[in-house]
């Protein structure tokens, strides 16, 4: 048995066996060769290989999605049998004298960037396809096993870090517990973990053997214990039970009013990152969607979405809620959530850089397709928009205007859309809780991103683990701001919300509630908590 | 050398899958097969070969088959064409 110290971010107990995860390294290293035909051999042996792991992806997916959704993996096979394909990396080892990693590695490179110079959104997306083959070859030559999540059973994922990217892609049905080296409690990955409901720990030194280990990740003490000895692993075993046993007491909870004894009403919502999230939004009964993350949607694609792709995603959040208030954050990248197509130029400091709505005022042609997209799914449900990172009256009223020009164009154009949805923005700045009197005669509703506003408060980077013991979120500092929206928002007479994770700080739920907040939106998992101590209070 | 020339019905074009479909139609011929949009030219029977040519809705390509079965290898082209673009 041992024992890593390291720190939770969300608390909860898993056992069962550690998978590692393998970033896919790809780099590959350029050297001499003399004998250039055993090396064009090896890429004959490679390729078999190869070919043999895109035979059991497709047989897996064809099980999975039916025979269309797998032919990609048909393709992908065809690709690397190409004939020009082959010939350009022979070519290479036999005219430079190089070895196989590289030459592949080069045609990879070669006929993405044919692909990635096409006039047709399509074709330039395929050029992630040669790119996953190429570097599907690169691993075989390189033996660095074949890059799939193999993890069978579900596992204890433990990385160096996560990428908010990666953590998307996962089968979140073989995620027991996420372990990481790096990451502070604040990022992205952390923030999806108590989404998912899932224990996670970091800043754990481990090493390679600990691959396939039996393991307790235990995220209450912040702790993963190795091969535990019977008496450790049943007590554990206790402790998760009693886990659920909460769990389930908290169930009786749903369908409950949130109001205090007094029947004082708060609307209680829930975060979410993706359309996978609905289902958890539901289960635990929330009242509505008071954050739905649209960048994900940029996040999982290599080029931009469509209006269509968009809409669709909208619009049928909107309609799985049924009537419920959806309300979506636009675009906010930048800082942490950083995207190649974008083609960001590098920042010295990014959070307080280029991001969120000064991209998208910056870049109107992307933001118009996102609001086009979001006035049309508007008429089918209650859809609200949020604004992210205001820190003036003029950016508001930059919008107002961009917003005007969407709806004069859809009417132009004789596309349906819904004509007044409700608009509010986030305060997430000290600028914008300093004139949200001004700002409030402006917008329909605030919602706090606590955040943000604590990190540009605190003057803390919220990435920066050193500083996780000085960052202090229960700030009286920022819990003033709070008040000063609250009341700024009331004198207007619109509402006020919280969507940040200081929303879900069950410590702090009979303050908010005196402060006069009129919404809370947390992660799916905190929604009965929260409820249960509204329903406590007097 | 028999030729003939074909308007793509499907809304995607030549992508990926039918572009698969394709190479694997080509493959069981023993002619050659070229498939020219415009200026452009592509080896029916190469995977890189066809989706280079980025071959879209409505756009008009010629399919040319040289071989000693051209003319029965022309009429299993035509017909893959019809019932899959």
């Amino acid at each position: 048995m041992k024992v890593f110290e390291g720190k939770s971010v969300f608390s909860g107990i898993a056992i069962g066996k550690i998978s590692i995860f393998q970033k896919a390294d790809t780099s590959v290293k350029r050297f001499h060769i003399e004998d250039v035909e055993a090396e064009v051999k090896r890429v004959d042996e490679a390729k078999a290989t190869a070919l043999a792991q895109l035979q059991k992806l497709y047989d897996k997916a064809v099980q999975e999605v039916g025979e269309s959704g797998a032919a990609i993996f048909e393709v992908h096979q065809m690709m690397m049998e190409d004939g020009d394909y082959l010939d350009s990396i022979s070519n290479i080892i036999r005219t430079e004298g190089v070895n196989a990693e590289y030459a592949v590695a080069t045609t990879g490179d070669n006929f993405a960037s044919m692909f990635a110079s096409m006039d047709d959104d399509y074709m330039r997306a395929r050029a992630a396809d040669v790119k996953d083959i190429s570097d599907r070859l690169v691993r075989v030559l390189s033996g660095h096993g074949d890059g799939d999540m193999e993890a069978s059973e579900p596992s204890i994922i433990v990385a160096e870090d996560l990428a908010p990217s990666e953590t998307v892609q996962m089968d979140k049905s073989k995620v027991l517990a996420f372990v990481t080296r790096k990451g502070s409690s604040n990022s992205h990955t952390a923030i999806l973990a108590r989404t998912m409901n899932i224990p996670a720990l970091i800043n754990i030194e481990y090493d390679d053997s600990v691959n396939g280990m039996m393991a307790i990740v235990d995220g209450k003490n912040g702790t993963l214990i190795l091969e535990p000895d019977e008496k450790t692993l049943k007590k554990y075993q206790e402790l998760k039970d009693e886990e659920l046993r909460q769990r389930t007491m908290l169930r009786e909870l749903k369908g409950k009013q949130t109001e205090t004894k007094s029947g004082r009403k708060l609307h209680l919502y829930a975060n979410i990152g993706s359309t996978a999230d609905v289902a958890s939004v539901l289960a635990n009964d929330a009242e509505g969607i008071g954050l739905f993350r649209s960048e994900f949607i940029y996040l999982e694609k290599d080029n931009y979405p469509t209006e269509e792709e968009q809409f669709q995603i909208y619009k049928t959040v909107a309609q799985n809620m049924a009537g419920k208030k959806v309300i979506i954050r636009t675009l906010d990248i930048g800082a942490d959530k950083q995207i190649d197509y974008f083609n960001m130029a590098h920042e010295e400091n990014p959070a307080m850089g280029y991001r969120a709505i000064r991209i998208c005022l910056d870049r109107p042609e992307v933001f118009k397709t996102q609001l086009r997209a979001l006035f049309r799914a508007a008429m089918f449900g209650n859809i609200s928009i949020m604004y992210p990172m205001i820190i003036s009256v003029k950016e508001v009223l930059q919008i107002k205007e961009i917003v005007a020009e969407v709806k004069k164009e859809l009417t132009e154009q004789g596309i349906p859309f819904k004509d007044d949805v409700e608009q509010g923005v986030m305060i997430e700045t000290p600028a914008a809780v300093m004139i949200s009197d001004l700002l409030a005669k402006e917008v329909d509703f605030f919602s706090i991103g606590t955040n943000d506003l604590t990190q540009y408060t605190l003057a803390i980077d919220r990435q920066n683990a050193k500083l996780d013991n000085i960052y202090d979120s229960h700030h009286e500092a920022v819990l003033r701001m709070i008040k000063m929206v609250v009341d700024n928002a009331h004198k207007e007479g619109i509402w006020a919300g919280i969507c940040g994770e200081l929303g879900a700080d069950t410590t702090l739920t009979e303050r908010f509630v005196e402060m006069g907040l009129d919404e809370l939106s947390v992660s799916p998992t905190f929604v009965l908590p929260v409820r249960k101590i509204v329903r406590e209070m007097d | 050398m028999v030729s003939f020339n074909y308007v793509i019905k499907d809304e995607l074009g030549i992508h990926a899958r039918p572009a698969g479909l394709l190479v694997k139609e080509a493959g069981k011929l023993g002619s050659t097969i070229t498939i020219c949009k415009g200026e452009k030219k592509g080896d029916a029977k190469k995977i890189f070969g066809i989706m280079g040519l980025a071959v879209k809705q409505n756009d008009e390509i010629t399919v040319t088959v040289e071989g000693d079965t051209e003319a029965a290898d022309a009429e299993v082209m035509k017909a893959f064409f019809e019932a899959n673009l």
